[in-house]
């Protein structure tokens, strides 16, 4: 008995080894050494181990980390109503009114479809599309409904929100619907024997059952457009600045310390929003 | 001959097979050479930006030298990288001067000894003595020459004459201004403060690079008559402060487009009508150009932003590889690379020997300043210039002589990086 019990235990841990391996090698690892070489100092061309508070405290106590974060959070926000109202809309359409399964994995894939080429790629195409010659102003004037070209359509917040929320709908719409599918009929059926109104099952039925859908798609959109830098350069024309653009400048002038401690502040915070988040739903327990 | 052949290193063995195929090829068009059977076994792995780090130099090489040359493309940024932190990654590094100044104390490179260089008497006076003749005046900012000689092979010191141990051998230099698209501004432009006035709200852009960019901020304060500096190429806390607080106003006031990054992005902004006055570097005037959309590379009364690169050899270098070094650097001041890049609209560090590898009329065009006799190509084929037209900004003497300030590393660098982040999140 003991021994088979022992082999137990060993077969446990032989099966858990693969997996934490990997976490160990490609995620703690890194993140440990981040948090280590933000304590170092760095001069122009050289880094040297110590530990010293400077980076942090240069950090906070400037204005412009702030106002970057604020910024940060401000797109993240934005980005995610947006992404939350199309992505729900879309993927109720698909579940509840779309009645046969082949026609809602054929509209599913049709979803994926941008999804083919490569994310730079639909980033960049908006330009000259929204540019002061553009599609888009040439369109509008020629229809006769400006008579000057809308300047804040390409490199402004505009813009950059544009491109996020074009490029991140789709984590919204796969989790949603991927719960949705799960709602038992019958529950709707019920709700309506019992008189409610189509808002009223939205609201009160469908809603609630597709909460850690939206937890889910939330985490994606929110981590992706926190950690994002190269949306926000190319489509606010490098004229705004989010954290991941201090971290990139911080690099390129071999700022590596500096740039950890910013990565530090940022993984935090996401970890800290994400649990906020995550005390609303047990993902875990409804799905 | 053997005891050169001992002394190969292990890597230089290892690549010996596959040097072969070149060598083969080698044999038959390949230059006299003393040494020829040994280096032929020889790979030189060069990085640098992608101006001068271009295949067609890499495949004359192994055509003239017999030898490999493997070539590594990064920006700015990424090259001033490599060149502090992996020192075993290159055998050349091809870095601007200002870098070279960032860099240098690392000790990742050796100079080079200047009897063993055969065009050294004939190479500008910019890169040795600092004047490009007799009676110029030395640029603010890194003049080539400050951080172009050191105390030995090994010296990680700047020494200010030419003693005969150069840190980098001078290749490719030119003199940067704004570009405009006159079409759309209808009227001369001859002042660096233009870019700041009103009239071109929303259609101005600088260049997002801060060492380069808050050099062109230093030359629109300066020509905008807000200040004079000593030393736009060494501010001090005071003046980067007043500079980048002129510009974030600007930028407040919805001067600026955008910022562009990359080569292709200030072409793309200018070409597109999104920006009509911007700071550009030459070969984005060109290919603005090309697309059929008139621009021009204005010359400005306050003068122009100048870089120069060079090459710098590996301290790790020696034996049989480090001759190959020589033997590559000599090559590379011989001529031909020279034309190649002249005829790009960038000078050459010995202009007499790329002479030898252009036409009549490219000379002209390209170093005197004169009107084109005839359809004026690139080395790749495209049509820049129709005969009768003239280059911008003249000839050599006019655009080299008219040189104010060199880009370069300010002692309160990180200071200038901060201020200049704020800038970009104002």
């Amino acid at each position: 008995m003991k021994k088979i019990r022992e082999n137990n235990a060993l077969t446990g841990w032989l099966m858990v080894s693969p997996l934490a391996i990997t976490l160990l090698v490609f995620l703690v690892i890194p993140i440990v050494m981040i948090a280590i070489v933000s304590f170092w100092r760095a001069t122009e061309y050289s880094i040297i181990p110590d530990f010293s508070w400077e980076n942090y405290e240069f950090l906070f106590s400037s204005s412009v980390t702030y106002r970057v974060f604020l910024n940060t959070f401000k797109y993240a926000l934005i980005t995610w109503a947006f992404t939350l109202t199309i992505g729900f809309t879309v993927a109720y359409f698909l579940a509840f009114h779309i009645r046969t399964l082949t026609w809602q994995i054929a509209l599913f894939l049709l979803c994926t479809i941008p999804f083919w080429t490569s994310n730079i790629i639909r980033m960049i195409s908006w330009i000259p599309f929204l540019g002061r010659n553009g599609i888009a102003n040439t369109t509008l004037l020629n229809m006769g409904i400006i008579d000057a070209p809308l300047e804040w359509l390409l490199f402004s917040d505009f813009a950059v929100i544009l491109a996020f929320v074009h490029l991140y709908t789709l984590f919204m719409v796969v989790p949603i619907f991927n719960t949705m599918m799960r709602i038992d009929r019958s529950l709707i059926e019920a709700a309506r024997d019992a008189g409610a109104s189509g808002a009223q099952i939205l609201w009160n039925v469908i809603i609630p059952l597709t909460k850690p859908g939206i937890m889910i798609g939330t985490i994606f959109v929110v981590t992706l457009v926190m950690g994002d830098f190269v949306t926000v350069r190319l489509m606010s024309g490098s004229q705004s600045a989010n954290v991941g653009r201090l971290i990139s400048n911080d690099i390129a002038l071999l700022q590596y310390p500096s740039a950890s401690a910013t990565a530090v502040v940022l993984l935090l915070t996401v970890v800290i929003l994400i649990s906020i988040l995550l005390r609303f739903v047990d993902i875990r327990k409804e799905l | 001959m053997t005891e050169t052949t001992n002394k190969l290193s292990r890597r230089t063995v290892l690549k010996g097979a596959t040097a072969t195929a070149a060598a083969a090829a080698g044999s038959t068009l390949g230059a006299p050479m003393i040494w020829a059977q040994n280096i032929r076994n020889i790979t030189l792995r060069q990085f640098g930006t992608g101006v001068s780090n271009l295949n067609e130099v890499a495949e004359r090489v192994r055509e003239d030298l017999g030898f490999n040359l493997e070539m590594t493309a990064l920006d700015t940024d990424a090259v001033t990288q490599r060149a502090a932190t992996q020192p075993n990654s290159f055998d050349i590094a091809d870095i601007e001067y200002f870098i070279c100044k960032k860099v240098w104390e690392a000790g990742n490179l050796q100079a080079m000894d200047t009897s063993r260089l055969e065009n050294y008497d004939n190479i500008v006076g910019i890169f040795r003595t600092g004047l490009l003749t007799p009676e110029s005046t030395i640029a603010q900012g890194t003049a080539p020459h400050t951080v172009g000689f050191t105390s030995g092979q090994f010296g990680t010191d700047f020494v200010q004459e030419e003693s005969g141990w150069m840190t980098l051998i001078p290749t490719i230099y030119n003199a940067d201004t704004l570009g405009i698209r006159p079409d759309l501004i209808g009227r001369p432009i001859n002042n660096w403060s233009e870019l700041l006035n009103p009239e071109f709200a929303g259609k101005a852009s600088i260049l997002d690079i801060s060492s380069i960019g808050i050099m062109d901020m230093a030359m629109v304060v300066e020509s905008m008559g807000e200040y004079t500096y000593p030393d736009k190429g060494n501010m001090t806390r005071e003046e980067i402060d007043l500079t980048i607080g002129i510009f974030t106003e600007a930028k407040r006031n919805g001067q600026f487009r955008a910022f562009w990054r990359s080569f292709d992005e200030s072409v793309n902004l200018m070409a597109s009508g999104e920006v009509v006055i911007q700071s550009m570097w030459s070969p984005a005037i060109t290919a603005v150009r090309a697309q059929g959309i008139p621009c021009v590379y204005q010359p400005l009364e306050e003068g122009y932003r100048s870089w120069g690169g060079g090459l710098g050899i590996s301290a790790a270098l020696s034996g049989i590889e480090l001759d190959a070094a020589y033997e590559y650097i000599n090559w590379y001041l011989s001529g031909w690379v020279g034309g190649f890049l002249m005829r790009q609209g960038y000078y050459s560090a010995v202009p007499s020997t790329s002479r030898e590898y252009m036409t009549e009329n490219e000379w002209g065009y390209w170093f005197e300043g004169l009107p084109a006799t005839d359809v004026i190509t690139s080395p790749f084929g495209d049509p820049l210039a129709q005969a009768g037209e003239t280059r911008d900004g003249g000839s050599f003497y006019d655009r080299m002589g008219a040189v104010a300030c060199w880009n370069s590393v300010m002692e309160e660098n990180q200071y200038m990086v901060r201020r200049w982040n704020e800038f970009i999140a104002a």
